[in-house]
């Protein structure tokens, strides 16, 4: 064991959220290390090559999330469902926004409180029975400036659609109040994407284009997006992917107080008699060595959030770091994106090229968008149609029922539709239950020994309900712009390994039922700091990154301006 | 801007040889020469030539399983050799002769029992069987030539893919729109940018 010099601060994991949350923090002068498992990517690393990018699971280099995958089961009397062969987050410089589809949204101001809302418009009786939902200890008011803060430092594209309490019908009529539009313009839509913004339209909904961390032009010295098509768990052969990797990670390089280090594979994290976190444990090239710090903040995936706090056991904390009232693990869990609906035109929609997060979005079915007065559900899903098509995809597309799945009537039926499909799987809110939860496999460990992550988890009836709701929203939509055949999907039972996983060390003003307090850091283990979706104690109904990265900037924030209160008192 | 200009794309397509050279007599990489005959009626069965134009056979999807089967696919190798065994002694059972001898009406009768999970012999379904070498013909004939497959482009031609690109301006997207997009015929590995990361 090597035990190295003492730095202020250590981040686990410069992903999404520490990646963020390393800038602030070096800029106010703080020394800080990032640990990171994996290496720097570079544009060599980015090949337009869907069979390694969408089959093989991209980057083939150092993998430790790999060897970590959760195992999963519905519930805890459900057998152990087959283990996946690929973790669907990447260990990286920069992490899994290397590779993400880039959709950057804000909550709406419903998802910090559903509780108090619920009750205020519909009676507490409709909080579905054995969900353990609280509000968010603060409203979207709190978190605007910091949405803000990393749409402008990390580039963010879009159309808003509420500015100063103005609503702009080009935008998202739903969105909370913003002190400013979007750094960037929206990215471009094909043809068929006006086509179906005006059949929203001729339905009398609001479309509007989605918001993206991808340049709708060159912005920080950086390329425009060149709509290739390989966005989706791709990374970006012109860094127009606002990745940390090249924004905040660099910049926070550049100010001399941030040390990455990468294959640096953390085990554990080390706590005082006192409660106070000391450092962490990490292996590289085999070597063990001890980094201690005066904070440390954990970064890496919900998931892995949830493990580190587990195994990393000690006199103060027998049952898990800042686990001592058994909370870690708790309110898990992920967005409700299966349930989607395909549709099939007669037309080529011309989908061969673009990005995923290039598209048109519905919110008046999402969240409390809608009165739901007269509906047994609570929430709602965001209808998103989008550009993304890649031969192998295309070549396994549904074939509705129309031809055999093999042979020369198939060859037939993709030589004519391969253009002329969409589908679109519908973001769902999902809200926490008591039986939803994550804990330690007793059986399946990594090749370290340690245990790895079991998420037992199913989506209950409110879940399903929505799911019900917004498919029938989704054909309305996909028929008004003129599809012939539609196909829906399961309304979902076991939630199953997810890329959007949700809370485990939830934010919350209440020590009893919350592993972190308001500013992310834990109620028992003062130090450390959580980053990442797994403190978020709902969903709402739009991707997780761009709120993970808003926190993560305000938790750092507070810690650069309570230091002293914040920081190990003495050394270790 | 850094991306790469037309030119040293024409440069890089002029210099950079399209992935290694296919003979069809060429000896299988890790199938025997009779699982590899075997494969390949398979795959031509699956994607057959027809009036539609080449199919699997044309696009050495065969070939594609068969090299990868020693790299990104390698822990598939001992359910392909299970597999194909299993399958043709299923051929023999119900038509007789061994699937490669047999016309392709009984050929399909064979996969669709495959497909169907209904076929006899296999550990565990036949269907998990069938699902693993019709993916893997789907990624051997609509994959970059780059692995092997898709040769001379044939999938990608077959469902009017127009190739990939390194920047699609608004007037190519356009072009794609009113069907004047002309296929490019390109592997990703043809791009310099991409070519110091070549692998299997």
């Amino acid at each position: 064991m090597t035990r190295l010099k003492d730095t202020d601060v250590v981040i686990v994991g410069l992903g999404a959220a520490g990646g963020v949350a390393a800038l602030p923090l070096a800029q106010a002068g703080i020394d800080v290390v990032g640990l990171e498992a994996g290496t720097w990517l570079t544009r060599r690393d980015f090949a337009p090559d869907e069979l390694r990018n969408n089959y093989r699971g991209w980057p083939q280099g150092i993998q430790k999330a790999n060897h970590e995958i959760p195992t999963s089961r519905a519930t805890a009397s459900s057998p152990t469902a087959p283990r996946g062969a690929i973790h669907p987050m990447q260990n990286a410089v920069g992490g899994t926004t290397l590779h993400y589809w880039a959709q950057s949204w804000r909550l709406n101001p419903w998802d910090f409180k559903v509780v108090s809302e619920t009750t205020r418009r519909y009676g507490g009786s409709r909080i579905p029975k054995g969900s353990t939902v609280e509000d968010w200890p603060f409203g979207l008011d709190e978190l605007e400036p910091y949405y803000d803060k990393v749409e402008y430092e990390l580039g963010v594209s879009g159309q808003a659609g509420n500015v100063n309490g103005k609503i702009d019908p080009r935008g998202n009529p739903f969105e909370g109040s913003r002190k400013r539009p979007y750094p960037m313009p929206a990215l471009r839509w094909t043809a068929f994407i006006e086509k179906m913004a005006g059949a929203a339209r001729g339905l009398g909904w609001n479309p509007f284009p989605g918001p993206a961390a991808v340049n709708s032009r060159s912005y920080q010295n950086r390329s425009a997006c060149m709509y290739h098509g390989f966005c989706n768990r791709g990374g970006c052969h012109v860094d127009a992917k606002n990745s940390t990797a090249v924004t905040t990670i660099p910049r926070a390089q550049a100010t001399g107080h941030l040390k990455v280090v990468t294959r640096a594979h953390v085990t554990t994290i080390e706590a005082d008699a006192n409660g106070h976190v000391a450092g962490v444990n990490y292996l590289a090239d085999g070597v063990e060595y001890f980094q201690p710090a005066k904070v440390v903040l954990l970064a890496s995936y919900t998931y892995e959030n949830v493990r580190m706090l587990l195994l990393s056991k000690s006199k103060a904390f027998p049952k898990g770091l800042a686990n001592n009232r058994g909370q870690v693990g708790r309110h898990y869990f992920s967005h409700h994106m299966g349930a989607g609906v395909s549709a099939l035109f007669p037309f080529d929609i011309g989908a061969w090229y673009g990005l995923p997060a290039q598209g048109v979005a519905v919110d008046n079915w999402a969240d409390d968008n809608f009165d739901h007065g007269a509906l047994d559900f609570i929430g709602g899903g965001n209808l998103w149609v989008y550009s993304d098509r890649r031969p192998i995809g295309a070549a396994g597309m549904n074939t509705f029922g129309r031809a055999p799945a093999w042979g020369s009537a198939w060859k037939a039926f993709i030589k004519e539709n391969a253009d002329r499909s969409n589908a679109a799987y519908i973001q769902k809110s999902t809200l926490p239950y008591e039986d939803n939860y994550l804990d330690l496999d007793p059986a399946v460990k990594d090749p370290l020994g340690y245990p790895v992550c079991r998420v037992t988890a199913e989506y209950k009836e409110n879940e399903r309900k929505i799911s019900a709701f917004t498919q029938d929203k989704m054909e309305q939509w996909y028929r008004e712009a003129g599809a012939i055949e539609i196909q829906r999907a399961p309304l979902g039972g076991a939630m199953g390994v997810s890329t959007h996983a949700y809370g485990g060390t939830r934010m919350g003003d209440n020590a009893e039922t919350n592993v972190v307090n308001r500013w992310g850091f834990a109620h028992d283990a003062p130090n450390l700091g959580v980053l990442g979706a797994s403190v978020m104690g709902t969903s709402g109904a739009h991707n997780p990154t761009l709120t993970v990265q808003a926190l993560a900037w305000r938790t750092a924030e507070h810690l650069v301006k309570n230091w002293k209160n914040v920081a190990r008192p003495s050394s270790y | 801007m850094t991306f790469i200009s037309r030119r040293d794309l024409l440069k890089a397509a002029a210099i950079v040889p399209i992935a290694r050279g296919f003979q069809s007599d060429a000896r299988p990489e890790n199938l025997t020469a009779t699982e590899m005959e075997l494969l390949e009626a398979i795959v031509a069965r699956l994607i057959p030539t027809d009036a539609n134009g080449p199919g699997a056979k044309e696009a050495h999807a065969a070939h594609y399983i068969d090299r990868a089967l020693g790299s990104a696919l390698a822990p598939s190798l001992a359910a392909y050799r299970t597999g194909l065994a299993t399958l043709d002694r299923y051929a023999r059972s119900l038509r007789g002769a061994s699937f490669t001898q047999l016309p392709p009406a009984d050929q399909d009768t064979v996969l669709l029992d495959v497909e169907s999970g209904a076929a006899t012999g296999f550990t565990g379904s036949s269907t998990s069987f069938f699902n693993m070498v019709l993916n893997h013909t789907h990624q051997g004939t609509f994959g970059d030539p780059y692995y092997g497959g898709n040769a001379n482009f044939v999938g990608w031609d077959l469902i009017g893919y127009p190739g990939v690109r390194t920047m699609v301006t608004t007037t190519d997207q356009k072009n794609l729109e009113a069907k004047t997009m002309k296929p490019n015929h390109k592997s990703a590995y043809e791009y310099e940018f991409t070519k110091a990361n070549h692998h299997d």
